[in-house]
């Protein structure tokens, strides 16, 4: 699907927070000069063109205890599906992607504890014979993340 | 710390926010909790920056934004505070980190994240940032994703 005008400017409102009340949708319907029921379905129709990739609350890993690490591997071409399907079984792979470089595959770890980033990623070199380099971020010089649609 | 309840909240939502007239009343019914108390501890666990917000993940490829790419710097450790807070605020950067560097294999320390509709767009934005960086830039590079493997966010493990 192509999002229309109205589209646009729902998913710029729906990538800052849903107010917390017993019908935040209508709250945000008004806001937007919409219907309830027109904004609900318009939502589930992007969410299910994928437009909307989730729609809920961002948690914070490291604000419940845990950790979050960018982590990077240099898979040859021949195993990378292979390695793919051993590296994404971990639940707690939050995201990855491929990449245009020798370090070609780019994944999230996010875990409940701290010790849990070196357990995945012990666990996955050793599984894949692969070394898992691992940027933990040391400062962080933006938060939040908007695209205008 | 989250205590049990908490955590049963948690992994209630993280497949999503249910998209109905009353999701909060919707997901308090599923946990046999009290609206309010729900409410409540949501309120709770945004004050504490467990959760950030509630919001739409959108998908940048589905909008245009095929060229997605993370330029990576080699920025003098003297200077990466300053030069990165004004990195990290450049309009078009989404996500500005500081990450240790990993020699011989990765030489940068500042990762910006960079979109645009094609390839060019991306280049011309790099260039904006190399020449904020000037002389204390040694050397950069920058990864396009090709595809999208895995994008889940945090799963909480089921506890036995």
């Amino acid at each position: 699907m192509t999002p229309d005008a109205t589209d646009r400017r729902i998913l710029n409102r729906m990538q800052e927070d849903l107010p917390l009340t017993a019908h935040p949708y209508a709250d945000v319907a008004a806001e937007l000069g919409l219907t309830e029921d027109d904004l609900l379905a318009r939502l589930a129709r992007m969410k299910a063109a994928r437009l909307i990739t989730r729609f809920g609350p961002f948690f914070d890993a490291a604000a419940m205890g845990g950790a979050f690490c960018l982590c990077a591997m240099a898979v040859p071409e021949a195993e990378f599906d292979t390695v793919l399907t051993k590296v994404n079984a971990h639940p707690e792979v939050a995201h990855n992607y491929e990449r245009t470089h020798r370090l070609n595959m780019w994944f999230v770890l996010a875990t409940e504890t701290p010790q849990g980033i070196a357990a995945t990623a012990d666990a996955i070199e050793a599984e894949t014979g692969i070394a898992v380099l691992r940027f933990p971020k040391l400062q962080e010089f933006f938060i939040g993340f908007r695209v205008a649609a | 710390m989250i205590d049990e309840t908490d955590r049963r909240i948690i992994a209630a939502m993280q497949e999503g926010l249910p998209l109905v007239p009353a999701p909060f009343a919707r997901v308090a019914a599923d946990l046999a909790l009290p609206e309010p108390e729900l409410m409540e501890r949501i309120a709770a666990l945004k004050a504490r920056g467990v959760i950030r917000r509630i919001a739409a993940a959108p998908n940048h490829y589905k909008l245009g934004l095929t060229s997605n790419g993370m330029t990576v710097w080699d920025v003098d450790d003297a200077r990466i505070a300053d030069l990165g807070a004004r990195v990290g605020a450049l309009a078009f950067v989404t996500h500005c980190y500081e990450r240790p560097r990993a020699r011989p294999d990765w030489p940068y320390n500042l990762f910006a994240m960079v979109h645009g509709a094609d390839r060019d767009e991306v280049e011309a934005k790099r260039g904006e940032i190399a020449a904020l960086l000037g002389t204390a830039c040694r050397g950069h590079d920058i990864l396009y994703s090709t595809r999208i493997l895995k994008k889940t966010g945090l799963r909480l493990k089921e506890r036995t």
